[in-house]
């Protein structure tokens, strides 16, 4: 049994050690979807927000959340998902986007540079993760899961994906 | 209960995810493997939205309701969707056509939706409309490569067009519970929403070099539970698991 004392600090901490299923070095806490942590008395309840109204991986993080949280003897707990206010790319922490890039993954530029409604736009200018050369094309707006943008360096040719501004 | 907010609910519900499983037809049939992955990526977009309205309805219902019977287990009759989504793919141009009236339509939607007095409703809108957005860039640049393309691809958008119009007037027609949703401050109301829709499609259908058709016979009635021929079809391939094995799960 457990003894030490619960605080929500700690058990942000362990929620650290959670992975979204979908891009394993990002832990939910660098995702951005926890967004809260509530005592409310003996329960510890989580509240989560998905990235995409579709996210397959909302299911999932939160199952895994219960269970880690059952193995560190926390047997309470109960996981909320909120939709409001709705998550952007602006809630990835800035550790979570260094992990993205050392993982192969463009991270999302600044939100000020797309999701207009112009059409045959130009691409926006995405570094390549693996050269860092600004020399890339997009290949498709839509990618390998709901979250991701395809494209290609023009220097060292490798493709990469691009985690696309919401 | 509020039996129009069900309604209204399950209104929105229903049009997300038929076209999300019209669209999903697509999946491996793609004319090439990026847009085959884009329109199954909107798909699963609708999913997500179907789901979202479709929890929120059977919380509304109560009586052991859930996202799952609701999709799998009511009847043709019972769907509210708009009788657009339910329309056959027949080939990319119809397919890109319907995705474009209909994004650009449920992007007009979900911007007023944001608003609504009802805080779950106005969430699975604001949410939704981030990726509607990436819907209705997409859709309006193939109508453009398609009526602006070859012969051929502007032929088929020609019949696409004469498909698919006749199912547009109903988006803006408003049946009993939207009037009701919307005079409650809940809904929108959809016959303000005509107008924009047409600037919007006349915008890139005069870049796409097609024509907007002429004033016309318009079929409804899909929103009050009747359909066309072409429900019944996807109901049969959407259900039939748990039709078949009720209650199974994988």
């Amino acid at each position: 049994m457990v003894t030490h004392s619960i605080n929500k600090e700690a058990i942000y901490a362990y929620l650290e050690e959670i992975k979204d299923p979908e891009v394993p070095v990002l832990s939910i806490i660098d995702l951005g979807i926890v967004r809260d942590v509530k005592m409310n008395g003996e329960e510890i309840e989580v509240i989560i927000t998905p990235t995409y109204s579709g996210c397959p991986a909302m299911d999932m993080i939160a199952a895994t959340i219960k269970i880690e949280l059952a193995t560190l003897g926390f047997k309470n707990v109960k996981v909320t998902q909120v939709l409001s206010p709705v998550w952007t790319t602006d809630w990835m922490s800035e550790e979570g986007k260094r992990k993205l890039k050392e993982y192969g993954i463009a991270p999302p530029n600044p939100k000020q540079q797309v999701c207009d409604q112009k059409l045959f736009a130009e691409a926006e200018a995405v570094p390549c993760p693996h050269c860092n050369s600004y020399n890339t094309h997009r290949i498709s707006e839509f990618g390998s899961t709901a979250c991701k943008a395809l494209y290609q360096c023009d220097d060292c040719k490798e493709p990469f994906d691009y985690f696309k501004c919401h | 209960m509020k039996n129009f907010l069900i309604d209204y609910t399950l209104h929105l519900a229903d049009s997300s995810l038929i076209l999300s499983q019209r669209n999903s037809e697509w999946c491996g049939h793609g004319p090439v493997l990026e847009q085959d992955i884009a329109i199954t990526n909107i798909s699963l977009d609708l999913i997500g939205q179907s789901r979202n309205f479709y929890q929120y309805g059977a919380t509304l219902i109560g009586d052991g309701a859930t996202e799952d019977s609701l999709a799998y287990l009511r009847k043709e009759r019972e769907f509210k969707n708009c009788l657009l989504v339910e329309q056959l793919n027949v080939d990319w141009a119809q397919t890109i056509l319907r995705q474009f009236f209909f994004s650009q339509y449920q992007y007009l939607l979900y911007q007023q939706l944001q608003h609504s007095k009802d805080e779950t409703l106005a969430a699975i809108a604001a949410k939704a409309l981030n990726e509607v957005v990436y819907h209705v860039r997409w859709s309006s640049e193939w109508v453009i490569r398609l009526g602006d393309g070859t012969e051929e691809s502007h032929q088929r958008m020609l019949k696409a067009i004469d498909e698919l119009w006749r199912y547009t007037g109903e988006l803006f027609e408003a049946v009993s519970y939207e009037l009701k949703a919307a005079s409650e401050g809940i809904g929108v109301d959809v016959s303000k929403l005509k107008e924009p829709w047409m600037n919007k499609v006349k915008e890139v259908f005069d870049e796409a070099t097609l024509p907007l058709p002429e004033k016309t016979f318009m079929q409804t009635g899909g929103k009050e539970g009747k359909h066309t021929e072409q429900l019944g079809y996807i109901l049969a391939d959407l259900q039939y698991m748990q039709r078949t094995y009720p209650g199974c799960e994988w």
